[in-house]
């Protein structure tokens, strides 16, 4: 109590100035020796390359977390990376490749057309949340779009397993009840991370884009047959 | 500051002189200063730049000014250098400018993002209540009605139309050589939109019709919802007498809409004959053409159609049998020998 007496001295001059007791008072105090140990610690130079690359997938996993159990949290906003998206753009590109059936002329443009989708996608959805008076930064933007291609990643793997054992009328009840789950959870995940930058009234118009984007990426994946 | 770095770092000629310049600092800047007399006056400006531009090399080109006054008569044994300096000057301007509107290009388009920002200033009310009064022609031509200029609305029209396309586009089995799908449909919507709202607006300009681009561009924007709806409904249900109904249904009520709302802001006989039967014409036959050009049934009558002439984007059904196909292909074979 004696230290919190001394270090209110220099306020001398406001101690009229009464503060109710049901206001808490908050702050954050930084103090500059933390800042100096903590560079010791962030130092990257000697370490292994092995624990760069293993701290760095860890962070993408840990985004993955967020998406799967979208809360509204801002991690993966505050830190964005656009390692995992690409990492999941070119899964599923890959994933979607060698489908159509004469593989030999469609082969690539498959590949460079989920490319161009999902990164021009998110980049049009992106300016229009700024246009619409989104306070978002741009790459911020791109990543929770990015990230939140993931359940549709996974429904396109778990897609392929079912094509795997044959391509009925039950394999498409399947892959279609799978596709429209991912939908609604990519739709929803990035709405829970993108919605609170939006102004309030504006939220339909931010939204439908997104719906439209992760819509048409469903629905390739939907529409996918491996070549036989 | 990358460039004028970079510069310092390479020892090429002119480079190698040009850092001699900044690094001897005291000869160069006479030689300067002596050039420029029969240079031009801008390589004053090209100075002032050169040393907002290099902070590293301020202090040294301060010493030189500096020096100037001290070593007057070494001039005329620097000379060669001083040219050489200048080039190097020169080469490290347009490499720097060409860095700089680059960099300012980039960086313009994202800052150029607030002045598009009134154009998307709506409410999801508003959105609907303008995409159900597409729909809605209104009998009023004697006095001018209201077009919203919004940008929003139109732009998610075409997008959704662009995956529509795409939609029907893969139902059909299209095959587009030398290009893809995605590419084709966001040619052909965005090419539709801008081209002809480009084109209805010079047609208005000519016949002095009161509209702005920006207001054709919402007009034929949310012309397009009727399109969107009826080539929804039409890629998945498969009846042409459906087809011809909605067509003339839907596609009419929104072209009519269009044109009641030119009309209102056209003043007489020919002009409105005019703009409005240009208008009508394109909006139709493009409705027509999204539904055959990419529908299932159709696809030969569009190989012969547009074969020969269209040999990049020729499309081949993948359903027909061997027979079409050879036929297609003796088509193509055909149409080579023939070029």
């Amino acid at each position: 109590m004696a230290a919190a007496e001394e270090a209110s001295k220099p306020f001398a001059g406001l101690s009229d100035v009464s503060i109710s007791e049901d206001i808490p008072v908050e702050g954050d105090i930084s103090v500059p020796v933390g800042s100096s140990r903590r560079d010791d610690e962030f130092s990257t130079l000697d370490e292994p390359v092995k624990e760069t690359i293993l701290r760095d997938l860890r962070a993408v996993g840990n985004k993955f977390v967020h998406v799967l159990y979208p809360k509204r949290s801002s991690a993966l906003l505050r830190d964005w990376d656009l390692w995992g998206p690409l990492l999941l753009c070119v899964t599923l590109a890959l994933l979607l490749q060698g489908g159509a059936a004469d593989s030999d002329d469609q082969g690539g443009p498959q590949f460079a057309e989920v490319f161009v989708i999902v990164w021009f996608g998110s980049i049009i959805i992106t300016l229009n949340s700024k246009l619409l008076g989104g306070t978002i930064s741009f790459f911020q933007s791109l990543c929770v779009l990015g990230y939140c291609i993931m359940p549709l990643t996974v429904a396109m793997v778990v897609c392929r397993i079912v094509l795997m054992g044959g391509s009925g009328a039950v394999s498409f009840a399947v892959r279609l009840a799978v596709v429209t789950v991912s939908f609604g959870w990519s739709t929803f995940a990035s709405t829970a991370f993108l919605a609170d930058s939006q102004p309030p009234n504006r939220k339909a118009l931010v939204v439908y884009p997104v719906f439209l984007f992760y819509f048409v990426i469903g629905w390739m994946i939907l529409t996918f047959s491996p070549s036989q | 500051m990358s460039a004028g770095s970079g510069s310092r770092n390479t020892n090429t000629e002119p480079w190698g002189s040009f850092d001699d310049n900044l690094i001897q600092g005291g000869g160069s800047a006479v030689i300067d200063m002596e050039n420029m007399d029969d240079t031009s006056g801008s390589s004053f400006e090209d100075m002032g730049e050169m040393h907002q531009r290099m902070k590293e090399e301020e202090e040294v080109a301060a010493e030189a000014a500096a020096t100037e006054d001290d070593n007057p008569d070494d001039g005329e044994f620097l000379g060669m250098k001083g040219i050489k300096g200048q080039l190097g000057r020169q080469v490290a301007d347009e490499v720097w400018q060409a860095g700089k509107r680059q960099a300012s290009k980039a960086f313009n388009l994202y800052a150029n993002i607030d002045i598009l920002r009134p154009y998307f200033d709506v409410e999801p009310v508003q959105v609907r209540s303008r995409l159900i009064e597409s729909m809605i022609p209104v009998r009023m031509i004697n006095f001018p009605q209201k077009i919203a200029g919004e940008l929003y609305g139109p732009l998610m029209l075409v997008f959704t139309l662009v995956a529509i396309l795409l939609h029907g586009m893969k139902t059909s089995g299209t095959v587009i050589r030398e290009g893809t799908l995605m590419g084709t449909a966001i040619g052909t919507c965005f090419g539709y939109w801008l081209g002809v709202s480009s084109f209805i607006y010079f047609l208005a300009y000519l016949v002095n019709a009161q509209i702005t681009m920006l207001q054709m561009l919402s007009l034929l924007g949310y012309g397009l919802f009727g399109h969107c709806a009826v080539l929804l409904i039409t890629y998945n249900i498969h009846f042409h007498f459906l087809f011809y109904v909605l067509w003339l249904l839907v596609g009419g009520l929104s072209t009519l809409r269009m044109v009641a709302a030119l009309l209102s802001r056209t003043v007489g006989q020919t002009p409105r004959l005019l703009l409005c039967g240009t208008l009508s014409l394109l909006h139709m036959l493009f409705l027509l053409y999204l539904h055959f050009a990419y529908h299932k049934i159709v696809e030969g009558l569009l190989d012969t159609l547009e074969g020969p002439n269209l040999a990049p984007m020729q499309r081949v059904a993948r359903d027909v049998p061997e027979l079409t196909l050879n036929a297609t292909l003796r088509n193509l074979g055909a149409s080579l020998r023939v070029h």
